[in-house]
């Protein structure tokens, strides 16, 4: 039983490390030094996780504007992406993407992508590939609520049933796109009802839930890399901070805001189900928790204390020759 | 050697390019035609004949029908290059860019500097443009400048059939995304095209014909017009350079202010747009490196500031023609 209690580790250091990077940059925010826009991902950790969980560095995913989960869970560098937030010229994108666009190719990490539903037709490209090249390779784009109504996504989703690409659509609600609510903006009975009328399997499963999810994960992922096509899923959760840092949250209620970490907390949810198990104390738990504290704490530190690019990166890497 | 159209020229290319390299692909609507009907396979071989026969000898994995869907088309390349293909997409018509330019101007254009100079995303956009079909307001633009404006792209546009291959491989071997504009008009224009492969290097201006008393400089079929041009001048004892630049992103600036340098005068003969086209982008240039050359004003010759009409005698008055060009000649000699 010890690769499954190393697996259950494994999950948990990658939630953890996820709302560890998230609930600091919160905090560090407030400084003033990290430039421009961050959009947090805490409180939807165990769909990343889940999710990548059955990927390899040679399978793909794209992201969002809310993409630092995604890429912790993929496999990016933290120092890298903390640098990159930081607008640092060893981040990961050389301080020229930014938190919306932290990409790691070699990670299979296809970019952060900061226009809703900009990353899917790029997805089932990356798919394409898989099946032009003949590999067993999987690309994965996630998306929020929001991104689900956009005209790309609809394409994507069509394309892929057409050509019977290995993909698997993963739609992450949190209720809110910006600060409009889902409820409001989903013109669906649902995200998975309405994927499922473009021709591919979709499930909603609880987002909050990481074995839930891990499941569904597994089925979709599996049904693309042995050549069944693609798959949607409905991941439902909520996003703990608001739709950028500095948002007010007005659209929110209290009593919303005050509940989301006593129901809505995957990590929460995810420590109970495991400590109630054979395998896994709280101890084990607890000590990751320090060990994820220190990871972070340094990525902080070296980023603040690595050099920005210089103006001659200014005109560098615009294209390969010209 | 054989003379070949330009439709044919850019078969040569494409045909020649995916036998070197398995990871060249294509894909679009009706590139092939006739999947789920119940006529032949191949019924379209592109809208206007480019892709024929491909799917015969490449297979439906490497030429690749899609529904119209022209955000995915672009998004699917843009992904499919960054991850190891050699796609070539096609865009109808230029004026669809409307429902897809963000996978163009905001995604594929951006990854390679957005993403620190980690990635390479070798894709080609073929494209139509041109007016003159009398396909009105929507399907007849040139657009070009819009996509030259953006960095990260490359943008071509041939204006002979032998240019056509030579920059077609040259694009497909490109480590960036290039747009490749073919004029719609043009494609049965033929020339002397070697049968073997070559590319034309991008960023380098053809001139055309050699003059000294005024330099034309000229894009894609506007290319012909300028040399009808300049035979009426020659007529009347006035000597026109011809410059067609091939490429818009990167430009040769230096043949086109050299040129200037000799002859002291610049007419611009450019399709695209009347406000900031590369007719005010070529002035500009001119007007900031080649002030001293220049013995009189800059003329740019360009349709007007409206959309495309459909009425034949309209269409007709929109597009620049010899007229207007020798008219435009004679204003800057007065």
């Amino acid at each position: 039983m010890g690769s499954d209690k190393n697996k259950l580790l494994d999950a948990y250091r990658r939630m953890k490390s996820i709302r560890e990077f998230e609930e600091r940059i919160h905090v560090e925010n407030t400084t003033g030094e990290i430039p421009g826009f961050v959009h947090l991902y805490a409180g939807q950790e165990a769909i990343a996780t889940a999710v990548c969980k059955h990927l390899k560095d040679s399978d793909y995913i794209g992201s969002t504007h809310r993409g630092h989960g995604h890429s912790i869970a993929k496999g990016c560098d933290i120092n890298g992406m903390m640098a990159e937030i930081y607008g640092k010229k060893n981040g990961l994108c050389a301080g020229k993407g930014g938190s919306m666009h932290i990409a790691d190719f070699e990670k299979g990490m296809l970019g952060a992508n900061a226009i809703v539903g900009g990353n899917p037709p790029l997805v089932i490209g990356a798919a394409l590939t898989a099946k032009v090249q003949g590999t067993d390779g999987v690309a994965v784009s996630f998306s929020g609520d929001g991104a689900s109504n956009q005209g790309t996504t609809f394409e994507s989703m069509n394309m892929a049933v057409v050509l019977q690409l290995p993909v698997v659509f993963i739609f992450e609600n949190n209720g809110y796109g910006e600060g409009t609510g889902c409820d409001y903006a989903v013109g669906a009975e649902s995200i998975a009802q309405r994927a499922e009328g473009f021709g591919l399997p979709a499930v909603q499963v609880d987002g909050t839930d990481f074995f839930a999810v891990e499941a569904a994960a597994k089925e979709a992922i599996n049904r693309a890399r042995t050549g069944q096509g693609p798959s949607a899923i409905e991941a439902v959760a909520m996003r703990f901070y608001g739709h950028f840092e500095g948002d007010p949250q007005a659209y929110r209620s209290a009593e919303e805001l005050t509940q989301l970490r006593e129901t809505g907390d995957c990590l929460k949810i995810f420590r109970d189900k495991v400590e109630a198990g054979k395998h896994v104390t709280k101890a084990d738990l607890d000590q990751i928790d320090q060990e994820v504290k220190s990871v972070i704490d340094s990525a902080v530190k070296a980023a603040r204390e690595a050099d920005f690019p210089t103006k001659d990166d200014l005109l560098t890497d615009v294209y390969v020759s010209y | 050697m054989t003379q070949k159209t330009i439709r044919e020229a850019l078969n040569d290319a494409l045909r020649q390019e995916m036998r070197r390299d398995n990871n060249v692909i294509i894909l679009g609507e009706d590139v092939a035609g006739g999947h789920g009907g119940t006529g032949v396979i191949d019924a379209y071989g592109g809208p206007l004949g480019v892709t024929k026969g491909l799917i015969g000898e490449f297979g439906a994995n490497r030429v690749i029908d899609t529904p119209i869907t022209e955000s995915a088309i672009m998004g699917a390349a843009a992904g499919a290059a960054a991850t190891g293909l050699r796609p070539i997409a096609e865009l109808m018509f230029v004026d669809f860019m409307g429902v897809c330019f963000d996978q163009i101007f905001n995604q594929a254009a951006k990854f390679r500097y957005m993403f620190g100079g980690k990635t390479r995303t070798p894709m080609v956009i073929r494209t139509t443009i041109g007016a003159g079909m009398r396909t009105a307001a929507q399907h007849s633009q040139c657009l070009y400048h819009m996509f030259t404006s953006v960095p990260g792209l490359k943008c071509v546009m041939p204006s002979n059939a032998y240019d056509a291959k030579g920059l077609l491989i040259e694009a497909i071997r490109d480590d960036d995304p290039v747009i490749f504009f073919e004029n719609k008009l043009l494609y049965d224009h033929a020339c002397d095209v070697p049968d073997e492969s070559y590319a034309i290097p991008f960023g380098e201006a053809n001139v055309v014909r050699e003059g000294h008393d005024i330099t034309i400089v000229a894009f894609s079929r506007m290319v012909h017009i300028a040399e009808e041009a300049a035979k009426t001048l020659a007529s009347e004892g006035i000597s026109v350079e011809v410059i067609d630049p091939r490429t818009t992103s990167p430009l040769d600036e230096e043949t086109i202010l050299e040129s200037v340098e000799k002859t002291g005068r610049l007419v611009v003969v450019d399709e695209s747009a009347a406000r900031c086209g590369m007719a005010a982008d070529i002035a500009g240039l001119v007007a900031e490196k080649g002030f001293s050359s220049l013995k009189g004003p800059i003329i740019q010759i360009t349709p007007p500031h409206t959309p495309v009409p459909f009425s034949p005698p309209l269409e007709d008055a929109f597009i620049p023609s010899a007229a207007t060009v020798v008219a435009g000649v004679h204003r800057l000699l007065k």
